[in-house]
C-alpha cells in the first residue's frame, strides 16, 4: 500500500513537472516575444520590459528561473495587466471551485441515486427514461448544452437572470456542467449496482430476513459505489475544462474566463500560470480519487 | 396388422420402425446450422441492435447529405450571396425558406433563386451550405484524428505487447505519464503554439487545411494514442498465455503465422471499437476547440464554430444555433450507439 501511495506521488511529480516543461518551452516556441504585437516601442523601453520580464535571459535560465519562482507560488506577471498572476489566479480559482465543486457534489448525489433507482426498475418504465436521458447527455458537448439553457431560461422564459453574483443565477452553471458527468455516473452506478444486486451476500441478507430498503442500501449500493469512486478524478478534470467554456457562456468571472482571455490577449505568462495551475489541479484530483479507490478496496490493483 | 390388439408387455416388434426413412425425413434430421463466419455472425448480431441500425440510417443519411449537397445547392460556404450578379444587402439572418426582398423581386421578374434551406447567417451566407461544410469538416477531424490514433496505438501497444521485460516496462511508464497529463490543456496550449507557428507558413498542406486544423491533428497524435497502446497491449499480452498460441508454438508454427491467425483476428474486434468510439471523441474535441474560437480557420465552417458565431445573435436568430447543435449531437449520438451496438455484437467480453 504504502509503496504504491509513493509510486503514485512519483508518478504526479513527474507529470507535473512534464507539463511545467511543455508549458515552457511551447509558449517560448511562439515567435515574437509578447511585446512584439503592441505598439512600436523604441529599443531602450523594450530591453527594459524585457529585462523586467526576464527575458533577455538565455532560454534554459530563463527556465530555471521561472521554475523556481513557481515552487515560492509565484507565477510571474501579467504583460497584459502589469498584476501579479498568483493573486487573480486564486481569486479566480475561489470562484471556479465553488461552481465545480458544487457541480461536482451534485453529479455525484444525482448520478448515484439515478443509478440506482435504473437497476432496481430494470427495463420497465424509469429505467427507459433515465437510459435516454444520459445517452442523450453524454452525446452533448457542455457548451451546446449551456448555450441551449442560457436560451431558454435566461432569455426566452427568463425566468433566472444571467450572472450576477447571486446564488440563484450559479443554477444553470452548474447544471451545464453535471450534465455530462452525472450522465456518466448514472451508468456507472447502474451497472455496478446491477452486478452487487446479483451477488450470493444480497441473497444471503434477503434469506435472513432484511428489510429491502436496508438490503438496498446497506448491501448493495454501498458495494456498488466503489467504481464511482475512480472516476471522482476524471470528473473533476472534465468540470474544470468544461467550466473553460461555460465560465464564458455565463461571463463568470473564474479561471475559466481567465485561461480564454488570456489566449485573447496574447497574455503568454497568464496562459502558461493558467494551464500549470488547472494541471496541478486536475493531477492531484486524479491521485487522491487513485488512492482513495484502493483504500477503500484493497482488492483492486491498477496496474 | 393394425387391428390386432397389442399386449404392452409383448415382445413382438412392429416391423413398421424398420422402414428405410424417406428424404423428406432425413432431411428433418439434419441439425447442422449453416456455418457462419465471425463477421457474420457479429453482422447479423448488429442487425438486430434497433438502435445500431437507426444511427447507421442516420450517418448514411448525413454522409450522403453533406457529399451530395454541395453538387445541387448553388452557394459556396463562403460567397455572400448575390442577386443575379449584384450585391444584396437585404439578405441577412433570413429564416428558413425566406427571400430577401431583392430576391423576391428578381423572382417575381422571373428569375430563379434556389431556396435558402435554414436560411441565411449574419454575413448573408447561406447557412444550409456552412453547416453541411461545417458538418464535412467536423466528421473529417473526427475520422483521421482516429485513424491516426489508431495508427499509432496499434503500433506502440503492439511493440510494447510483444517484447515484454524492461522495453515494455519503459514504454509503459511512458503511456502512465501522458495519460495523467490534462489532454484538453495541452490540446489548447498546443493549438495556440502551433497557431502562431504555422500561421504564417506557406506550405500547401498547412494552406489548405489550415493551421488549427493540423495542430489537432498533431496534439491528436501526440496525446489521444496512449488508451489505445494499453488496450492493444493488454489484449496482447492475454492473447500471448493462450493456450492455442501455445499449441500452435508446439505444432511450430513461424511467428509470423501466428501473428495474422490467431493474435490480429483475436483482437481486431476490440481495435475496431475503440477506433469506433474515439470519433465522437475526436468531434467533441474539435467542436470545442472551434467554440473556443481555435479550430478551422475563418470562412471554413465548423460546427463548433457555427455554434459559437450564433451566440452573438442568440436572442434574435436562435435557430442559427439549433441547427449545427443538433447536428452534433446526432452525430455524437449516432457515433456511440454504433459503438455501442459493434461492442456488443462482436465483443461481448467488453460489456460493461
Amino acid at each position: 500500500m504504502a509503496r504504491y501511495i509513493v509510486k503514485r506521488v512519483l508518478l504526479a511529480i513527474v507529470s507535473i513537472f512534464v507539463i511545467c516543461v511543455i508549458t515552457f518551452f511551447a509558449m517560448n516556441a511562439i515567435p515574437g516575444g509578447p511585446f512584439n504585437s503592441e505598439k512600436a516601442l523604441s529599443e531602450a523601453t523594450k530591453a527594459a520590459l524585457e529585462a523586467r520580464y526576464n527575458l533577455d535571459k538565455p532560454v534554459p535560465v530563463q527556465f530555471v528561473l521561472y521554475m523556481k519562482n513557481l515552487l515560492h507560488g509565484d507565477f510571474g506577471i501579467s504583460t497584459k495587466t502589469g498584476r501579479e498572476i498568483s493573486t487573480t489566479l486564486i481569486n479566480c480559482f475561489k470562484v471556479s471551485a465553488r461552481l465545480g465543486l458544487t457541480a461536482a457534489v451534485c453529479a455525484i448525489i444525482s448520478g448515484v441515486i439515478l443509478g440506482a433507482i435504473a437497476a432496481l426498475f430494470r427495463n420497465r418504465l424509469p429505467d427507459r427514461i433515465i437510459v435516454f436521458f444520459t445517452t442523450l447527455f453524454t452525446a452533448m458537448p457542455s457548451f451546446v448544452f449551456a448555450t441551449f439553457l442560457l436560451l431558454v431560461f435566461c432569455i426566452q422564459l427568463k425566468l433566472l437572470p444571467v450572472f450576477d453574483a447571486s446564488s440563484r443565477s450559479y443554477v444553470l452553471p452548474v447544471i451545464a456542467l453535471m450534465a455530462y458527468p452525472m450522465a456518466y455516473v448514472t451508468r456507472l452506478t447502474k451497472t455496478s449496482m446491477l452486478d452487487a444486486l446479483n451477488q450470493d451476500y444480497i441473497r444471503t441478507a434477503r434469506a435472513k430476513g432484511v428489510a429491502t430498503i436496508w438490503v438496498i442500501f446497506k448491501h448493495a449500493l454501498r458495494n456498488a459505489l466503489i467504481p464511482v469512486i475512480t472516476y471522482v478524478g476524471p470528473m473533476l478534470a472534465y468540470i474544470l475544462t468544461g467550466s473553460l467554456v461555460v465560465e464564458n457562456i455565463f461571463t463568470i468571472g473564474g479561471l475559466g474566463q481567465q485561461f480564454v482571455k488570456g489566449i485573447q490577449n496574447r497574455d503568454y505568462p497568464m496562459i502558461m500560470a493558467t494551464t500549470i495551475f488547472l494541471a496541478i489541479v486536475m493531477v492531484i484530483c486524479n491521485l487522491l480519487s487513485d488512492i482513495m479507490y484502493k483504500v477503500v478496496d484493497p482488492r483492486i490493483t491498477l496496474d | 396388422m393394425e387391428n390386432v390388439r397389442k399386449n404392452p408387455l409383448s415382445m413382438q416388434i412392429d416391423p413398421a420402425l424398420f422402414e428405410p426413412a424417406t428424404e423428406d425425413e432425413k432431411r428433418q434430421q439434419e441439425v447442422m446450422s449453416e456455418s457462419v463466419t465471425f463477421f457474420r455472425d457479429g453482422m447479423r448480431k448488429l442487425m438486430k441492435n434497433p438502435l445500431a441500425v437507426g444511427s447507421i440510417i442516420v450517418l448514411v443519411l448525413i454522409i450522403v447529405t453533406i457529399l451530395v449537397a454541395p453538387l445541387i445547392v448553388p452557394y459556396g460556404y463562403a460567397d455572400i450571396l448575390k442577386v443575379n450578379g449584384k450585391r444584396d444587402r437585404t439578405n441577412k439572418n433570413l429564416s428558413a425558406f425566406e427571400y430577401s426582398e431583392m430576391e423576391q423581386k428578381y423572382i417575381d421578374e422571373g428569375g430563379k433563386v434556389f431556396p435558402h434551406i435554414m436560411g441565411t447567417d449574419s454575413l448573408g451566407r447561406d447557412y444550409f451550405i456552412r453547416v453541411v461544410y461545417g458538418a464535412r469538416v467536423s466528421l473529417t477531424v473526427g475520422l483521421f484524428a482516429s485513424i491516426l490514433v489508431l495508427i499509432i496505438g496499434v503500433i506502440y501497444g503492439s511493440i510494447a505487447g510483444y517484447s515484454g521485460g524492461r522495453a515494455d516496462l519503459i514504454m509503459m511508464r511512458i503511456v502512465d505519464i501522458i495519460y495523467s497529463l490534462p489532454d484538453m490543456l495541452i490540446i489548447i496550449l498546443l493549438s495556440v503554439v502551433l497557431k502562431e507557428r504555422l500561421g504564417s507558413s506557406q506550405n500547401f498542406l498547412i494552406k489548405t487545411l489550415g493551421a488549427n486544423m493540423i495542430s489537432i491533428f498533431i496534439v491528436f497524435g501526440l496525446l489521444y494514442w496512449v488508451s489505445m497502446a494499453r488496450l492493444v497491449r493488454g489484449q496482447i499480452l492475454t492473447i500471448k498465455n493462450n493456450e492455442y498460441i501455445l499449441a500452435a508454438k508446439a505444432i511450430g508454427a513461424k511467428p509470423a503465422h501466428i501473428i495474422r491467425k490467431h493474435i490480429i483476428p483475436n483482437c481486431i474486434s476490440v481495435i475496431i471499437i475503440t477506433t469506433a468510439l474515439q470519433i465522437p471523441s475526436a468531434i467533441f474535441t474539435e467542436s470545442f476547440l472551434s467554440f473556443v474560437g481555435m479550430g478551422v480557420e475563418a470562412p471554413m465552417p465548423s460546427l463548433g464554430s457555427l455554434a459559437n458565431a450564433a451566440r452573438e445573435g442568440l436572442q434574435s436568430y436562435p435557430s442559427q444555433l439549433v441547427y449545427p447543435a443538433v447536428l452534433i449531437v446526432l452525430i455524437v449520438l449516432a457515433f456511440n450507439l454504433l459503438g455501442d451496438g459493434l461492442r456488443d455484437a462482436f465483443d461481448p467480453k467488453l460489456r460493461r
